[in-house]
C-alpha cells in the first residue's frame, strides 16, 4: 500500500498552496501586523476584528461569501474578468484568495504580539545610532522577531494545509487544480476506502503535530526575543 | 527654506538653542492630571558636561528626548551649534541628528554581541571621529566584547552603551540618568569612566540626573528643571553657592570651590589645598592627585558653622575669615542659610535660626567659617 498517484498530486497541490499562500500572508501580514501593533487610530479595533473573524467564522460562511465575490457577476469577479484574468472560483489561484483571508489571523496575530512586544526601546535605540526606518526594520525588528515569525509562517502554512470547508466552496474538487489532501481524504470515506483514508489522513496528524512541536518546542525553550531578561544575569 | 537664525547671539556656533513648548501624556490612556508641559527657552553651552537636574516629573527626560528627535516637540525652536534641529518649517528625523544617546537602562540589541552592538553604532557613524579602539580602552570593554548583553552586569552594560553612543562619532553626547539604575557600588565604578570622557574627549554633553553626587562630580554648567521650566542655569560654581535653589536641596545645599593641591602633610595624613580666595586642609587620599593637581571640593552647608571670633579651642581644622553676604531664611521654620564670601569664593553655612538671633548675624559681618568636613570631589 501506499500513496496512489492522486494522493501524491493532492498532496503535491496542498504543499504548493499552502506554500503560496504562506509567503503572501508574510508579506501582506507583517505591515498589517505592524499597523495593528503600534497604530493609536481608532480604526485600530474593527480591523483587528475583521482580522480575527476566520478564527470564530464556519469557512463555510467565508467560502460562500468569497464564492459570491468572485463569481462572474460579484464585485471581484467583475474585476478580474475586467482585467482578463479571468474569474477565480475552481482555480488553484482562487483557492490562494480563499486560503490568504482563511489563514490571516494565523500569520497576523502572533507577528502582531511578537511586534508589540518589542516595545519601543529598540527602535529608538536604533534611530539614536542613526538607522533609518528601513534600516531599523531589518536589522534590529526583523532579528528580534524572529520567533514571531517562525510561529507565523508555521501555523499560516499548516492551517492552510489543514483547510477544507472554504476549499470545498470555493474551489470544489478538481484533481491537480483544487482537489487538496482534505478533500481526496473526504472523496475516500465517501467511497468507504478507510484504507487509503488512513494513510492521508495518518499523516496530516503526524504533520500537525511535528508543526505544533516545532513551534511550541521554540518558544519554550528561547521565550519571546524581548527584554526579558534585563538586568539580570542568566 | 528660511531659518529663523538672525536673532542669534554672536556665539550661536558653539551653543544649544533650546526654545521648546511641548505638552507631554496627552493620550487617552493617561488621566488629565498626568500630563504635562516642558516650556522653556534657554542657551546652553555647546562644550563641558552640563547636568540637568530636577526631581522626577521636572521633565528633565522630555527635554533630553526632544533634543534627540524622540519626543514630539508641539512648537518652539532647537538650534544646536549653529544647525537648526527643529524649526517652525523642518525638524529633523531622530536617525539624522548628529547625537549619540545613553538611555538610563542600559538598553542593547538583546540579539547582538558587545562588539556587535558596538559595530552596528561603527557601521553608520558619521566619518572621522575616535578609533573602535580607542573606544573600547577608554570604556574598558575589551574582555566584555564577545559576550551578549544578557551575560553582562548592568554596570557593563552601560559602559558598552556609553562607548556605542560614542562610536556614532556625535557632535553632542545625551544622557539620560545613566547611573540611576545602578546600585552605588556599580556608579562609582563607572563615575572615573565618565571623568575620563569628560577630561579626554572634546564633546559636550547633557547629563540629565537626580544625583547631587553626580552633579557636584561631574558637571561645568547646570540647568536645574522644575515642573517643566527652568529653575536656574548657570556654572556649577556659581550656582551652588546660592542660596535661594528649589527646596530639594535641602540637606544638600553646598557649594563647590575648584582648587589646586600646593602640599602634603605626610605625618598627618593631611593636604593643603588652594582655592580661590584661601587655603583647606583636607585629608590626604587616593582621589587627591600630586602636588599642583588640579581638584574639586565641595564643602556642604550643614558641615559650615559659624564663629565670632578665630581662636577658640575645636577640633575643626579650617577656620576661614568670612564676610556675610546674605542671610536667607528659606522655607525651613528652624534654619537659615547664610551665604559667606571667602576671599573671592562664595561658601554657604547652614545654621540655626536661633543662633543668627544670638549672635546679631546682619549681611556684610565679619566673622569666621568653621568647616567641619571636605569632600573631595576629583
Amino acid at each position: 500500500m501506499g500513496f496512489t498517484e492522486a494522493d501524491l498530486l493532492a498532496i503535491g497541490l496542498t504543499l504548493r498552496l499552502a506554500t503560496t499562500t504562506t509567503a503572501i500572508l508574510l508579506l501582506l501580514g507583517t505591515p498589517l501586523a505592524w499597523w495593528l501593533a503600534t497604530t493609536r487610530s481608532r480604526w485600530r479595533g474593527p480591523i483587528a476584528a475583521i482580522v480575527a473573524l476566520p478564527l470564530v467564522l464556519p469557512p463555510t460562511v467565508l467560502g460562500f461569501y468569497l464564492l459570491i465575490s468572485l463569481s462572474p457577476s460579484g464585485p471581484v469577479g467583475q474585476l478580474t474578468t475586467a482585467l482578463g484574468l479571468g474569474t477565480l472560483p475552481f482555480t488553484f489561484w482562487g483557492l490562494v484568495v480563499a486560503s490568504v483571508f482563511y489563514s490571516l489571523p494565523f500569520v497576523v496575530q502572533p507577528l502582531q504580539s511578537s511586534f508589540a512586544s518589542l516595545g519601543a526601546r529598540p527602535l529608538e535605540m536604533a534611530a539614536t545610532l542613526r538607522a533609518g526606518v528601513w534600516d531599523t526594520f531589518i536589522s534590529v525588528v526583523l532579528p528580534l522577531s524572529r520567533n514571531g515569525f517562525v510561529t507565523a509562517a508555521v501555523l499560516g502554512f499548516a492551517h492552510t494545509v489543514g483547510e477544507f470547508g472554504v476549499v470545498l466552496m470555493i474551489g470544489g474538487n478538481i484533481p491537480g487544480e483544487t482537489r487538496v489532501v482534505s478533500v481526496q481524504i473526504y472523496d475516500y470515506v465517501e467511497a468507504l476506502n478507510y484504507q487509503q483514508a488512513h494513510w492521508l489522513a495518518g499523516s496530516l496528524l503526524v504533520f500537525s503535530f511535528l508543526v505544533l512541536l516545532i513551534v511550541y518546542g521554540t518558544q519554550g525553550n528561547h521565550g519571546n526575543t524581548s527584554f526579558a531578561t534585563e538586568g539580570q544575569r542568566p | 527654506m528660511s531659518f529663523p537664525l538672525a536673532k542669534q547671539s554672536a556665539n550661536a556656533g558653539d551653543s544649544i538653542v533650546v526654545t521648546i513648548k511641548t505638552r507631554v501624556g496627552q493620550s487617552k490612556a493617561v488621566p488629565e492630571n498626568f500630563a504635562f508641559t516642558l516650556d522653556v527657552d534657554l542657551q546652553l553651552p555647546g562644550q563641558g558636561i552640563t547636568a540637568i537636574f530636577g526631581t522626577s516629573g521636572s521633565g528633565k527626560t522630555t527635554l533630553l528626548r526632544c533634543l534627540a528627535g524622540l519626543q514630539a516637540i508641539d512648537e518652539g525652536e532647537l538650534i544646536v551649534n549653529g544647525e537648526v534641529w527643529h524649526g517652525s518649517s523642518h525638524s529633523l528625523p531622530a536617525y539624522q541628528r548628529p547625537i549619540g544617546y545613553v538611555f538610563q537602562e542600559a538598553s542593547l540589541f538583546e540579539h547582538l554581541t558587545a562588539e556587535g552592538n558596538l559595530r552596528y553604532a561603527a557601521k553608520r557613524a558619521a566619518p572621522g571621529g575616535m578609533t573602535f579602539q580607542t573606544i573600547v580602552d577608554l570604556m574598558g570593554i575589551q574582555s566584555l566584547l564577545e559576550q551578549y548583553p544578557s551575560q553582562l552586569s548592568g554596570g557593563e552594560r552601560q559602559r558598552v552603551a556609553i562607548a556605542r553612543a560614542l562610536l556614532i562619532n556625535p557632535s553632542l553626547l545625551l544622557m539620560d540618568e545613566p547611573l540611576a539604575a545602578l546600585d552605588r557600588q556599580r556608579r562609582l565604578e563607572i563615575l572615573p569612566y565618565l571623568e575620563r570622557l569628560h577630561r579626554e574627549i572634546q564633546l559636550p554633553i547633557l547629563y540629565v540626573t537626580h544625583s547631587m553626587e553626580e552633579v557636584t562630580r561631574l558637571a561645568d554648567t547646570l540647568l536645574i528643571l522644575d515642573q517643566g521650566k527652568v529653575a536656574a542655569q548657570g556654572e556649577l560654581v556659581d550656582l551652588l553657592s546660592r542660596t535661594d535653589l528649589p527646596l530639594e536641596f535641602g540637606e544638600e545645599a553646598g557649594a563647590v570651590l575648584e582648587g589646586q593641591v600646593l602640599s602634603r602633610d605626610e605625618r598627618w595624613h593631611l593636604a593643603t589645598v588652594a582655592f580661590p580666595g584661601g587655603e583647606l586642609l583636607v585629608r590626604d587620599s587616593e582621589g587627591l592627585g600630586a602636588i599642583g593637581a588640579k581638584v574639586r571640593l565641595r564643602i556642604l552647608a550643614r558641615d559650615v558653622s559659624l564663629s565670632l571670633d578665630a581662636t577658640s579651642d575645636s577640633s575643626i581644622l579650617n577656620r576661614l575669615p568670612a564676610q556675610i553676604v546674605l542671610i536667607d531664611d528659606g522655607a525651613d521654620a528652624g534654619m537659615s542659610t547664610v551665604q559667606l564670601q571667602v576671599g573671592e569664593s562664595l561658601l554657604l553655612a547652614r545654621v540655626s535660626k536661633r543662633s543668627v538671633h544670638e549672635m546679631e548675624l546682619r549681611e556684610g559681618m565679619q566673622l569666621y567659617g568653621q568647616i567641619k568636613s571636605v569632600a573631595i570631589l576629583r
